[in-house]
């Protein structure tokens, strides 16, 4: 395990979250506190509400009762209190989501410009700090389709960097990726992880875990079954859906 | 017989302006305002979208000849006496906006969900989440059905002759008058019509196996 850069105090806090879909009850009571450079690994069984949980912290997904707070904002139906949560939280998403008729530095300077409202030299200069970072500025002209999902995973981490988030959320940021491309994503990822960047990964990436997470949530049903250190979690689980969900992803592994 | 001389074909091509210019301006008209249908029809608030969608259906429930004939007698209900092309031209722009709109809306809709959700965790607003993400790329899905329409107006600029107004198809009809060379006459017609329309159609179908290629 890293060792990180921790305070006490709570940059995200979810208290008693209840969200439906309809009739469908997707997250019971749930409660978490996430401390500012701390890394989360969430996982769970399909349909068991990770992403769902994590799409509530940047107000992608609504809740029907409890708090969110994060950086002090509690997020409220006020469109100014999501404005300011999502200046601090940045997303990965399974399919990368680029901007497919932008080139790679026009997807990273688009919202710095639109939302924080830098110049385009200001803009760019950040973008070409970040894509530098991903290891990927030498694509900067190209479009998403022109590269490999590997590289479009990487864009996609460079362009929510570039608004300078206090937290990085990632949902399954290697699911849809070939095998051989995997590594260079969580390479990226480890390497924010030692920069002491907040994040909160949704991944079945068991190796990540062990080498990144601080805490590993276990979810199922909606509900948070069980969180504890890697060490732990991996070596000795409390809970039978722990243990068979592990049983299962060690199995194919 | 009288034969067809410059002065006839002459007179034809003053038709063709017309007919150009009324597809033209239904054509423009239509889709200034037909975003504006495709955007409401879109919106959260369901008002908006229960409000477009009445008005998508009448248009293209009723016939484009009737449409004419509401807005050209509408007018003068009210007192107002307007030349044939405005009343024309109003007509057009409705119809083309009503169309025009259902098949952006489907373009909108058809762009992956995933767009708006990464523009919204970037925190982009409404008008930059449309201008510079959503539409760029519902615009170029829409691009052959859009086009395909573009053919149907020009075609259908030929009913507006009911009306009194002399589009090609009205000034081949007083040419085959005077000339008593229907068969002649209407095949120069239809032979600019199809000059027009042809290659448009061609661009349209190109476009869309592009897509289809692209899509694979
Ligand atoms: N928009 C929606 N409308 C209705 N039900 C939904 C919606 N989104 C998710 N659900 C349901 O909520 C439950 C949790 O979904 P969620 O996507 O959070 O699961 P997950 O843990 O991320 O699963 P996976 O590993 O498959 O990604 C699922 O049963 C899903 O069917
Ligand atoms: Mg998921």
């Amino acid at each position: 395990m890293l060792t990180s850069i921790q305070t006490d105090t709570p940059l995200i806090s979810l208290t008693k979250v209840e969200k439906w879909y309809g009739a469908f009850h997707a997250l019971k009571a749930i409660n978490l506190s996430v401390r500012k450079g701390e890394k989360i690994v969430l996982c769970g069984p399909s349909g068991s509400g990770k992403s769902t949980l994590i799409r509530c912290i940047n107000a992608l997904e609504s809740i029907q009762s409890g708090t969110i707070t994060v950086d002090g904002t509690t997020l409220d139906n006020n469109s100014t209190s999501i404005d300011a949560v999502r200046r601090e939280v940045g997303m990965v998403f399974q399919s990368f989501n680029l901007f497919p008729h932008m080139t790679v530095l026009e997807n990273c300077t688009l919202a710095p410009m639109r939302v924080r409202g830098a110049s385009k030299p200001d803009a760019e200069r950040i973008a070409r700090k970040y894509l530098e970072r991903v290891r990927i500025l030498d694509q900067a002209e190209k479009y998403p389709a022109q590269l490999s999902g590997g590289q479009q995973q990487r864009v996609a981490i460079a362009r929510a960097l570039c608004m300078e988030p206090n937290v990085m959320l990632f949902d399954e940021p290697t699911s849809a990726l070939d095998p051989e491309m995997v590594k260079e994503v969580l390479d990226t990822m480890i390497a924010l992880a030692v920069d002491g960047m907040t994040m909160i990964c949704v991944t079945h990436e068991m190796g990540f875990a062990r080498q990144v997470a601080d805490r590993v949530i276990f979810m199922a049903s909606g509900e948070i079954i069980e969180e504890a250190t890697p060490e732990v979690f991996f070596t000795a689980p409390q809970h039978p859906r722990t243990q068979a969900f592990l049983g299962e992803i060690l199995a194919h592994h | 017989m009288i034969p067809i001389g410059a002065n006839e074909m002459l007179f034809l091509m003053q038709g063709l302006k017309w007919t150009v210019a009324l597809a033209a301006i239904g054509f423009v008209g239509g889709g200034v305002f037909g975003i504006l249908i495709a955007l409401a029809r879109t919106a959260k608030r369901k008002w908006s979208r229960t409000l477009t969608a009445g008005y998508i259906w009448v248009f293209q429930g009723t016939p484009l000849l009737m449409q004419l004939f509401v807005v050209y007698y509408g007018v003068a209900l009210f007192g107002l006496s307007i030349p044939a092309w405005v009343a024309v031209a109003i007509a057009f722009t409705l119809h083309a906006s009503a169309f025009l709109g259902e098949i952006w809306r489907g373009s909108i809709e058809a762009v992956p969900k995933g767009q708006t959700e990464a523009a919204n965790a970037l925190g982009l607003h409404y008008v930059s989440r449309m201008k510079d993400i959503i539409l760029p790329q519902a615009l170029k899905i829409s691009l052959p059905a859009t086009i395909g329409f573009l053919v149907q107006l020009i075609k259908g600029t030929s009913l507006a002759a009911i009306v009194g107004f002399i589009e090609l198809a009205r000034a081949g009809q007083i040419i085959s008058n005077q000339t008593y060379r229907p068969l002649l006459v209407f095949t120069i017609v239809g032979l600019i019509y199809f000059a027009l329309c042809w290659p448009l159609s061609r661009l349209g179908a190109r476009l869309e196996s592009r897509m289809a290629k692209a899509a694979r």
